[in-house]
């Protein structure tokens, strides 16, 4: 507990602090670096408005994948397929990111839809490009809890659901979504957080014109030593991070209740 | 016993039955899980498939409820071929081994599952009024709006009946339901599965392993070994006329002896017993002389004396005893007929005085009472 929270205080302590003449952190109390955020808007932005997509794309594509390795695949291929999902995760995202670089720049995909004749368009250094990184990078965190959750669904369940008449539409929607909600819930709430701290794959695709509070804070700490500030901002973060996830668990512990009263009709 | 209550049950039905299985086949990889089922359910009766597991039974069931379709054969409900047809389009419920109730809804929501999914739609007041009716059958009244895991293992199975029973299915399909009650409870929920069943009218079809289960509950009952039906028929007629030793064996307790036939005079024939002894038995499947045969007789048809009434008793020696209240079990050994079983009742020891452990005493049965088998295990 105490390591979990030491860094924190620390850093909290920091953000009312100032920047020293040769950066740093000199011990003050001011709400100097607080009054000082706007600056960094652009950052918070992004980082807000990304997180959320790149955590509900990821889910969209995670999800049927998940439901064909979990219900689908051939149970003697369940295992290969599943290593197969963690592959990547072997290579460092930096390396990896490097390779969607190639891919999204001017000879991969772009050279490709301008040679078919949809005209050139400009991949690299866009929000797109970092949603792909993003997703790309995180797909396995989201396919996880989900193929977790629709693989011990009891299959009985199932069964019974079309026994008692349900088409196989209406067992889907009825019995196997609301029962793998738990798997969701994980699956969305660990890309969410990790997408919040994300810094590489906007430094590396969004080549500096979309970037995210974590390239503001590497730039804060490691470039400009500007400790206190770069402490503020973070600080920032972790409160709404606080905020939304606990909104967000609200939410589902609500869907759950709100969904079983519905379910009758 | 007359002979005649033994003809073959099957006479033809008034009405067409309710289902049908037709040659049926079922194959599972190399696996031949049900082989040439033939088998006619009528209307309104209790019908139970009874085998040691893997026998075919389930897979008999599962054909019935649409979750397999046979490789060969046809399935029929209600004098049509449903062999294709999904399991969420016939009118058949089943109640699931464990139940398989949907943990993420309540108990009256379990119940009305069924009827949510018809279309046209069910008026909700009408899904209501029977999901109440039908917690009232399993006696659960004011449990609807109770979790699934705070019901116990007995109440779970009524919420699974009611699931099943309230769509007022043509055929009830049950799956050991009761494999999972402690004793008290399955005591208690086989004569409440009567009951119901008599009460909704509803065709029942019930699989176990448990022969004494599908003894008291069913008015028929079918036999299957190894993928196949053995012999088909109401309790009693399993239990006094077996079709061979594997019935004979399964369905309550029976001594064996073999021998061969060495005369047949009209329904009764002569058996030497190996070592040389000669017995009368009921010659019921017409076996000829020199066939080699079982004789099968039930312990209680055994009659155990002091004295050697008819002269052709036999000589016993009483190695065992167990006292069982209105009747006692003995293990009694013959020098030619080896150990067997006999199952006195009480009155016969108030009448003869005490039997006791290794006393010479005298056992004797009629000729009716001793069933002739084929000696292999299957007819």
């Amino acid at each position: 507990m105490v390591m979990l929270v030491l860094p924190l205080t620390v850093v909290l302590i920091f953000s009312f602090g100032e920047r020293g003449a040769s950066g740093g952190y000199v011990p003050a109390f001011t709400l100097e670096q607080y009054a000082n955020l706007p600056a960094r808007w652009t950052a918070f932005k992004n980082t807000m408005v990304l997180a959320p997509i790149g955590t509900i794309s990821s889910l969209l594509i995670a999800y049927p994948l998940a439901y064909f390795l979990a219900v689908r695949a051939d149970p003697k291929w369940k295992t290969v397929l599943l290593v197969l999902v963690i592959v990547p995760f072997w290579t460092s995202i930096l390396i990896r990111s490097y390779a969607w670089i190639f891919l999204l720049g001017g000879r991969g995909v772009p050279a490709f839809i301008d040679w078919i004749g949809f005209g050139s368009v400009r991949l690299i250094n866009t929000p797109f490009a970092v949603l792909v990184g993003i997703v790309y990078g995180y797909l396995p965190l989201m396919v996880f809890p989900i193929f977790v959750s629709l693989d011990r669904l009891d299959k009985r369940l199932l069964e019974a659901s079309s026994d008692l008449g349900a088409t196989p539409t209406r067992t889907f929607v009825q019995i196997t979504l609301p029962l793998c909600v738990p798997g969701i819930a994980t699956g969305c709430l660990l890309v969410f957080i990790l997408l919040m701290g994300e810094f590489l794959i906007p430094a590396l695709l969004g080549g500096g014109k979309v970037f995210f509070v974590g390239n503001a804070l590497v730039d804060l700490f490691l470039q400009s030593r500007n400790w206190a500030f770069g402490s503020a901002v973070a600080a920032t973060l972790v409160f709404i991070m606080l905020i939304s996830v606990t909104i967000y668990m609200r939410l589902i512990s609500r869907l759950g209740t709100r969904r079983e009263d519905v379910s009758l009709m | 016993m007359a002979d005649g209550e033994y003809t073959a049950h099957q006479e033809s039905p008034v009405k067409t039955p309710i289902a049908e299985l037709r040659g049926v086949s079922k194959r599972f990889g190399s696996v031949l899980a049900a082989n040439n089922l033939n088998l006619e359910i009528s209307e309104g009766e209790f019908l139970s498939f009874l085998g040691p597991s893997g026998c075919g039974k389930t897979t008999a069931l599962r054909l019935l409820a649409g979750f397999e379709s046979p490789t060969e054969g046809d399935v029929l409900l209600d004098g049509e071929v449903v062999n294709s047809l999904d399991a969420h389009l016939r009118p058949v419920n089943m109640v699931f081994q464990h139940y398989a109730l949907f943990p993420h809804l309540t108990v009256a929501q379990n119940i009305g599952y069924g009827l949510k999914q018809r279309r046209p739609r069910v008026p909700k007041a009408i899904i209501a009024q029977k999901v109440e009716q039908a917690l009232e059958i399993v006696r659960l009244e004011g449990f609807g709006e109770r979790r699934i895991w705070e019901m116990s293992g007995g109440q779970q199975q009524r919420v699974a009946l009611a699931r099943a029973t309230v769509n007022e299915p043509k055929l009830l399909l049950l799956d050991e339901p009761l494999a999972a009650l402690d004793r008290k409870l399955r005591k208690e929920m086989q004569i409440e599965l009567q009951n119901i069943q008599r009460r909704l009218g509803i065709t029942f079809v019930l699989v176990t392993h448990d022969q004494e289960e599908a003894l008291s509950m069913s008015d028929r009952i079918c036999i299957m070994r190894d993928g196949q039906i053995e012999q088909v028929g109401s309790p009693q007629e399993l239990y006094d006329r077996p079709a061979n030793r594997y019935v004979a064996s399964f369905v309550g307790t029976t001594n064996f002896f073999d021998g061969t036939i060495t005369g047949v005079d009209g329904d009764r024939a002569c058996i030497l017993i190996e070592n040389g002894q000669t017995v009368t038995g009921w010659n019921a499947s017409g076996y000829s002389t020199n066939d080699p045969v079982s004789l099968c007789v039930r312990p209680e048809q055994i009659h155990l004396s002091h004295n050697n009434g008819s002269g052709e008793a036999l000589a016993v020696l009483v190695l065992n005893r167990i006292f069982q209240g209105e009747q006692t079990e003995y293990l009694v050994r013959h020098d030619t007929f080896g150990e067997f079983l006999v199952l006195a009742p009480r009155q016969s020891e108030l009448n003869e005085g005490p039997f006791n452990v290794d006393e010479w005493l005298f056992a004797s049965w009629d000729a009716s009472g001793a069933l002739i088998l084929s000696r292999n295990q299957s007819n």
